[in-house]
């Protein structure tokens, strides 16, 4: 059966495809000057420019991270550039009529249209294709109630108060070792508004392309709920198969007011390496939201690319009553590695948060899930409910679990359940015998473990969430 | 029946688990239309034979034929042979959580079809489908919404096996020790699901340790099965002797090594 399982899983990298679109790019290579540059490049603000500058000396203090369960080569952060842009993007385009139609092929291709008229109704695209945004969809559409969805690049000059007011706010400087370099060299990412009591009218989209070859991406995400507001927003990302490791290393906050609500969903795909884990992206990603008063996050995420992810989307439950949700799959093969999952900080009264995680190893990976629940003094009557499930495939692959439970306040209730599971002889001989071909079975088998995330996810998506687990399992029995 | 067409036939099977000797010798001949019984002590190779013609892993054919239909079943995979009409009713049925009964069925019942080269099944026609052979395996149709067999009773897995016989069609049923761990009650649903099976085109082999089961479904031919091998045969009176006398006056004493399995 594992020999079956292994031929299953060895599948084609489908987003795999190299856009050839002329491109200015940096020479590798880190130093002050370089962001000085990429801060000209953006004609940003003398504030913004001081604020990249201190992140970056206290990143030349920090140490890189090791205490993960990854192995990897160590990054070397002088051979990487740190700015690529397509140069049709100069003169930045005023309307899709004038973006190149090659970037408009490449997100095509990869499935998401950005011709307003061919997209899915209801859904705004923001489409960053390496260090730029390069178009983002019904804009004037999310005007009309308020909303605001643009490139951070462009919020930097057109909402400076917001920007200043919240970069930064949830995710500090010298939080972390990428954080600080993000904040040092990050070049763009979609930034969102929505404005009190307003019920964003649409699904919110960034579709992120790594294109340029020895670039690293590091994009900045900020969303704003504003009280009583709702928002459901949706990132995709994937990249070329390309032979050397790249670096991604990106930081989204999230900021939800007084009876604020934010979902946010990550379908990752970037490449994920070969089957002797060559090439592939380092996704180190730092992803964090705050609750105020009885206010709402729930992150949900499927990991299926990468060879490296470092990833622990957070929620800080500062205010009364505020709830943190937390729902992921991720799932490794060949030789990917994954140490993810999440940290719900308990301050406020009454607060409340739920952990889901399926893990599913493959081939010769390994997945782990890393959890902190604290709760405060000040946490009176908070609950917690962890439940984290690993499904082995073949027996070659590793499964881990480290959850951290630190409790200060005896009122509060935490629980946490954990299994881990095969996809036994049995269940592959049952689908067989009923007459389901191998793929078919094992596809079927990690999608009904993987139920209780995937209908967390906006219906298109949760869609599409099954069918990327599908073409990532395609082979892995034979 | 001897006009009709074999469906069935086996002969001279040799088959082993983990370099275990099992079936040792096995000839079977199943006409259209036709229910045998197999019967005999435990370790006697009744589930082996099962698993070997539905081609399960780890269960090796080292000489000896079988066709369906006149076609070689050994060459086959596992999902092929079920395409060609095989259907094995499983004494413990695994669960599979988190996959719905309905998807699961539907799934199974389209990779037949599209075997066949038809189009899939639509799925309002599925569930209108679906829902009758509930009722008429007498489980609730909130089970269709269900994991497949998560957390189901032992009864009600084995009313799950056979509402998926039902929507299958298959030509050829082996129900391995069904009969195990039912009530009289479930029993008789059980019985009742397969006689109403029964056609000219199908055939069953109804494995099974107890004459009981065959009070309700009426075996056309019961084979004794002893140490790999069909020992004796008769029509459904064989049963009753069998009932009577235990196996041990047809068996041979069995060598050191062969007791288990």
């Amino acid at each position: 059966m594992t020999e079956q399982i292994d031929k299953a899983l060895a599948r084609e990298y489908e987003a795999g495809f190299v856009s050839d679109v002329e491109s200015e790019t940096f020479a590798p290579g880190l130093d002050e000057d370089v962001i000085r540059r990429i801060s000209a490049m953006k004609g940003e603000p003398e504030w913004m420019l001081e604020w990249r500058l201190s992140a970056f000396r206290e990143w030349l203090e920090m140490e890189e991270p090791d205490w993960a369960l990854v192995d990897y080569p160590k990054v070397d952060f002088q051979a990487i550039s740190y700015y690529s842009a397509p140069k049709s993007m100069k003169d930045k385009p005023k309307s899709l009529d004038e973006v190149d139609p090659e970037l408009l092929r490449t997100y095509e291709k990869l499935g998401i249209p950005l011709i307003e008229q061919q997209m899915l109704a209801g859904i705004a695209v923001d489409a960053v294709f390496d260090s730029v945004s390069v178009v983002t969809t019904f804009r004037e559409k999310l005007e009309e109630a308020g909303v605001i969805f643009c490139p951070i690049s462009e919020a930097i000059h057109k909402h400076p108060d917001l920007v200043k007011k919240y970069i930064g706010s949830v995710v500090p400087k010298k939080d972390n070792y990428y954080a600080a370099l993000n904040c040092a060299v990050f070049t763009d990412g979609s930034f969102v508004y929505i404005p009190k009591g307003t019920r964003c009218p649409m699904e919110l989209s960034t579709y992120f392309r790594i294109n340029e070859q020895n670039t690293g991406q590091f994009e900045r995400t900020l969303i704003i709920a504003d009280e009583g507001s709702h928002v459901s927003y949706l990132e995709g990302c994937t990249a070329p198969q390309r032979d050397e490791n790249q670096l991604h290393a990106a930081v989204v906050e999230l900021v939800a007011m007084d009876n604020a609500e934010i979902k946010y969903s990550t379908v990752q795909n970037w490449y994920p390496g070969d089957e002797n884990g060559k090439g592939g992206i380092y996704n180190f990603v730092t992803k964090r939201g705050i609750c105020h008063t009885s206010a709402k996050i729930s992150w949900t995420q499927v990991e299926t690319g990468s060879s490296v992810t470092w990833k622990y989307p957070s929620c800080i439950l500062k205010g009364d009553n505020s709830v943190g949700e937390f729902y992921s799959v991720a799932l490794t093969r060949g030789r990917q590695q994954a140490d993810t999952g999440t940290k719900m900080i308990h301050l406020g009264k009454n607060t409340k948060s739920t952990i889901i995680t399926k893990g599913i190893s493959a081939g010769r990976s390994n997945n782990s899930y890393r959890g902190l629940v604290r709760m405060n003094p000040g946490a009176h009557g908070a609950r917690n409910f962890t439940q984290c499930d690993s499904l082995l495939i073949g027996d070659q692959c590793g499964a881990h679990t480290f959850p951290y439970v630190e409790s200060r306040n005896p009122s509060a209730i935490i629980e946490h359940e954990a299994t881990t599971s095969k996809v036994s002889d049995e269940q592959m001989f049952l689908c067989r015998q009923r007459g389901l071909d191998p793929e078919k079975a094992v596809s079927m088998i990690v999608n009904g473990f993987c139920k209780e995330v995937f209908k967390e996810l906006p219906m298109e998506f949760a869609v599409e969430a099954g069918k990327l687990l599908e073409i990532s399992l395609e082979g892995s029995v034979g | 029946m001897s006009n009709t067409k074999s469906l069935l036939t086996i002969q001279d099977l040799h088959a082993s688990v983990e370099e275990k000797k099992i079936i040792k010798g096995l000839n079977l001949d199943v006409k259209a239309g036709e229910v045998h019984a197999i019967m005999g002590p435990n370790g006697a190779g009744k589930s082996t034979l099962g698993y070997v013609l539905s081609g399960r892993d780890g269960y090796s054919v080292e000489s000896g034929s079988a066709t369906l239909d006149g076609k070689d079943l050994l060459e086959m995979e596992t999902e092929e042979r079920a395409r060609a009409g095989l259907f094995l009713a499983f004494q413990y049925p695994v669960e599979i959580p988190g996959v719905s009964n309905l998807e699961f069925l539907k799934a199974s019942v389209d990779a037949q079809r599209e075997a066949r080269g038809e189009d899939a099944i639509t799925s309002a026609e599925f569930l209108k489908e679906a829902k009758a052979a509930c009722k008429q395996v007498n489980l609730p149709v909130s089970f269709l919404k269900r994991g497949v067999n998560e957390g189901f009773s032992g009864g009600e897995k084995k009313r799950n096996e056979l509402m998926q016989m039902l929507l299958l069609k298959p030509k050829l049923c082996i129900l391995d020790e069904t009969d195990s761990g039912l009530d009289i009650d479930a029993l008789q649903v059980v019985a009742e699901g397969v006689n109403s099976q029964r056609s000219a085109d199908r055939s069953f082999i109804v494995v099974t340790h107890y004459q009981r089961l065959l009070d309700y479904i009426k075996p056309d031919f019961v084979h004794v099965l002893s140490d790999g091998k069909i020992v004796k045969s008769g029509d459904a009176s064989l049963a009753l002797e069998l009932e009577a006398q235990g196996y041990a006056w047809l068996q041979k004493e069995p060598a050191e090594d062969e007791l288990e399995g």
